[in-house]
Order: structure tokens, then sequence, then C-alpha cells
């Protein structure tokens, strides 16, 4: 769905070969600046290449107009905050701005999904940080896009609410978007992501099936993680 | 939003009614009407050269400050931003006199909104570059105090020099923000640079919405950021520019309004614009007609009514404000 091929910035990315697949969680871990939200932000076009390409769905991504991007890729950024008090489904058809249209079912199935009808009508201020985080979640998926970028969607969350929405973001694979996500948290990627890319000095440190990537030695050094981390996922 | 639009029409349409029908001259309504069409005698003298040029200025000096203000309060998704809180009336004002000082308002009538509208223009870009370096919502209000300070300072040395008593009295009144003794030139004037400017923020109405999930997320969207900043600052210079050259400072519209509308358009950007530009010009004439009950002989002044209304409010919102952080 998306591919980096040698992809350079100026900022957070040094020749980057990576790919989001369809119908899989992809979770980016690596210390901080790695180059996580710089590949997120590389996929959007909202960080100009110095070198290398995005392909989205093997085309250029800087082929494609700004517009159809957005309704391809939808993005959930880090610390994702509404800065008027908006009643929370007026926040989720903020999602359907690419579209140029309100499309009440579209509206209507995204809050179903990030299990946030019950508090369609709260203004957004008035949310819990999980309930907040299942807004947002929600305002992403009303744009029905294949892919889904989510920048550290779990932090600040306990972790009833961090495993919930990653479930939540496993759905999305599940019904057959590309869903990447970065996470500082190891076991949370290790759980719930099909595959994990290990980002480290704007490089790819390590890159292969969850389990395993975090068992080489060379990914958990890129962490700056003394010790061994046990891989676990629950079926 | 229907019925918002509706009411707030009706309602600045009786207080332009009120406006239009009030004045020393004391005559009838019929009689006013006949001299506003036919424009014979002193009916006609006093309905088209002064009761429609105020009237019809008030409407679109308060229209340009609301639109202006709830687009500067999306733009910088900051409830604190209007345009004489952040200093861009204050530089509109500067700019417009320094068209009187040096002269150029006398040589042609079209220069005095156009240096006011580059003083705002001027005040919007540096508010423009702060918000791009990330300054929040204290800075940039700090900044307008900045701006605002120095353009009241330079002002205050034009003025010094102003070249006799009568022209600076004449300055210093204009500054306080009045409607009296406009001309419908005046009117012919600000119209369509204000209906312009007003017109590039509705256009910018979509962008401001999804500026409410910050300017990564709106990008996004699909949403050109840097278009929607522009089109927001050259049409908040257009509209201030023009109002503040037409009627001097008028305080606060910009700030309160919004607010007020606020709640009844779930808190979306994009339905505040209009409903904002009606709120305006119903504030204003309301206050312009109140000014003239309250005081016949005009010695208080429009923008001392709206400073006077708007400063406790800006009061009440900072300490609001403080309490939600």
């Amino acid at each position: 769905m998306i591919a980096f091929e040698e992809a350079r910035a100026a900022y957070g990315l040094n020749g980057i070969d990576a790919a989001l697949r369809a119908g899989k969680v992809t979770g980016i871990v690596g210390p901080n600046g790695a180059g996580k939200t710089s590949l997120l932000r590389a996929a959007l076009g909202l960080l100009p290449l110095t070198g290398g390409a995005v392909l989205i769905q093997d085309r250029s991504a800087s082929g494609w107009s700004r517009e159809t991007l957005a309704r391809t890729i939808a993005y959930l950024p880090q610390g994702g905050e509404a800065h008027w008090p908006l009643p929370a489904r007026e926040l989720v058809a903020l999602g359907r701005l690419p579209h140029r249209d309100r499309d009440a079912r579209a509206i209507d199935a995204a809050l179903e999904r990030a299990d946030a009808t019950a508090f369609a009508t709260r203004s957004t201020h008035e949310l819990s940080a999980g309930e907040r985080a299942r807004v947002l979640l929600a305002r992403a998926l009303a744009t029905g896009a294949p892919a889904l970028l989510a920048d550290e969607p779990a932090a600040y969350l306990d972790p009833a609410h961090q495993l919930r929405l990653m479930q939540l973001l496993r759905d999305e694979a599940g019904r057959g978007a590309a869903v990447a996500v970065t996470l500082h948290d190891l076991a949370l990627a290790s759980r719930h992501c099909d595959e994990i890319v290990v980002l480290d000095g704007g490089r790819v440190a390590a890159h292969d099936l969850s389990d395993r990537t975090l068992s080489k030695v060379f990914g958990i050094e890129a962490l700056r993680v003394e010790g061994a981390v046990v891989p676990w996922r629950v079926t | 939003m229907t019925r918002l639009l509706a009411v707030l029409a009706l309602l600045t349409l009786g207080c332009a009614a009120l406006s239009f029908f009030l004045g020393p001259a004391h005559l009838a309504v019929a009689t006013l009407l006949q001299g506003l069409w036919d424009g014979d005698g002193l009916a006609g003298t006093v309905a088209r050269e002064i009761r429609l040029p105020r009237t019809g200025l008030a409407l679109v000096v308060g229209a340009a400050l609301g639109a202006s203000g709830a687009a500067l309060q999306g733009l910088f998704r900051n409830p604190l931003a209007s345009p004489d809180v952040t200093g861009v009336t204050s530089c509109a004002g500067l700019g417009a006199v320094l068209a009187l000082y040096f002269g150029f308002a006398a040589k042609a009538p079209a220069l005095l909104p156009a240096f006011a509208i580059a003083g705002a223009l001027a005040s919007a870009a540096v508010l423009f570059v702060l918000s791009r370096r990330g300054a929040g919502r204290v800075a940039l209000v700090l900044a307008g105090v900045a701006i605002s300070s120095l353009a009241v300072a330079l002002t205050a040395l034009a003025l010094t020099f102003a070249a006799n008593p009568y022209a600076m009295s004449e300055m210093v009144l204009w500054m306080m923000g009045s409607l009296k003794d406009r001309t419908v030139s005046d009117l012919v004037l600000a119209t369509p640079l204000v209906a312009i400017g007003i017109a590039l923020l509705i256009s910018a109405a979509r962008g401001l919405d999804a500026l409410t999930l910050g300017e990564e997320a709106a990008a996004s969207l699909g949403i050109g950021v840097g278009s929607v900043r522009m089109r927001v600052i050259l049409g908040v210079a257009l509209a201030t520019g023009a109002a503040t050259a037409a009627a001097g400072a008028v305080s606060f519209v910009g700030l309160v309004v919004p607010h007020l509308i606020r709640p009844f358009t779930d808190q979306r950007p994009s339905l505040l614009l209009l409903p904002s530009a009606l709120g305006g010009a119903l504030l204003v004439t309301a206050s312009d007609v109140l000014v003239r009950s309250i005081d016949p002989g005009e010695q208080l002044r429009l923008g001392v009514v709206t400073a006077m209304l708007g400063a406790p409010f800006f009061f009440w919102l900072i300490l609001k404000l403080g309490r939600e952080t």
C-alpha cells in the first residue's frame, strides 16, 4: 500500500526502505528522534523528500493531489487535540473534509467502529483522555481511507484504554486497511502489530515479523534497552 | 444555523431602521423614506447625506470587525484574538493617520483606506510570522500589545507634528472611533473593500474548521494551510483596514461578538463567520444608536462606548480561560 524506497529528508529520514501493507498493523518503534513521526509525515507529503521515493499504491506520492492523498491516507497526529470544544460528532465530521461532504452514514459508522457513539453529542473538552482518543480515531476513520497512520495514539492512555485502542486499530486492519502506528511500548507493539519496523537515526534498524524483530539483538540495541524483551501475543 | 442567521438579520434590520429614523431633525418616517427615494428638500438631504451613510457605515464597519474577529480566532485557534487585541486596528489607524498627516487623503480619498489596509497588513504579517514560529495564546496577545503600543506611539508622534491644532484635534477625535459626519463617499469607498475582505474570509471557512485539529492534521485532510492563512490575513487586513479608515478605532467588537455567538454554532469556526458579521453589524449599529440617544451632542464617541462594553468582557474572558487551563 505504502512503500518507502531509500527515502531521505532534511530532518529525520536517512534512506529508509520499508513497506506498510494492506490488512496489516505495522508498528514503528525506536528511540526519540529516530524518525518515526518523520516517516509518517513523509507518507502524507508533509515532509519534503531530499532523496528516494514514497510510493502509494505503486504511484509516487509526489504525483498525488492533496485531496486525493487525504482520501487515501487518514492521519492521527501525535497529541491530537481539538482547539475548540466541538461536540464529538462535529469533530468526527471533520474527517469528511477531503470528500467535501458530511456523509451522516460514514460519520455514524466511524463513531460506532471507534466505540464512541455513546458520547457523540458531548463536548470534546469534557471527555476523558480515553474517550477523546476514541473520538479522534473515529475522526480518522470517517475519512474512509484505505490507509491509517497513527502517531503515538496510545500515549497518555491507561493500560486498559491502550489495549482497547490497539484492538480498534487491529479491527481496521481486519477490514483491509494498511495501519501504521508509532509506539514506545514494546509489549503493546509486540502484542498487537503484525510487523514491526525499528528505526534508529533515520534508518531502519530492523524490519521483520514482530516476535522475531524484538528478539534480535540489534533491534534491542537500537532501542537502547538493556536485557531482553520477551514478546508475547494473545490469540 | 438558518434560525440564528434569521434572528440576527431581523435584529440588525430593526436596529438599522432605528438608526436611520433616529436623529435631531425629528422627521416623520414617511417623510424620510420619501426623501431617501427622491432626494428632494431637507428630508432628502437628511436621508441621503446624513442618515444613510451613518447607518450604512455602522453595518459595514460592524460586519467587518465581527467577521475579522471570528476568522482571526479560528486561524490562531485563540479565543483572545481579534483585530484590536492583536494590534491590527491600531496599525490600520496609524496608516490612516499617516495618510491624513501627509495629505495623501486630501489628494485622493481612496488613499486613506489604502494606507489603513497597508498598516493592517503589516501587523497581520508580523502575527502570521509569530504564529508560524509556534507562538502560543499568551505570546500572540503580548505581541499584539507590543504592536499596538508601537502603532499608538508612532500615531502620537505624527499628531505631535501635526500642521495645526485643528488638524491634531481632528485626528485625535477620529482615532476615538465615530460615525459622525461621514459621507456617502465614505460608505461607497468602504463597502466593496469590506465585502471583498469578508468574501476572502468565507472562502477560508473550510480550512478554519480543519485547523481546529491543528496545522498538521488540517494539511493531512487536504487543506492548503498556507492558502488559508493568506486568505484570512488579506481578508482581515482589507476588512479591518477599510472599516478603521471609515470609522476610526472601534474596539472590542471583533473580540466580543464571536464569543457571544459561538455557543449557537456548534463551536465550528466556519459557521461563526457570517453570524459574527451580522452580530458585529448589530452591535456597532446599536452602540451608535446608544451614543446618539444618551448624548445628542456626541461628545461621547462610538469607540469609547464599545471599549467600555468590551474591556470588562475581555477581563472576564481572561479569568475564564485561566480557570480552564
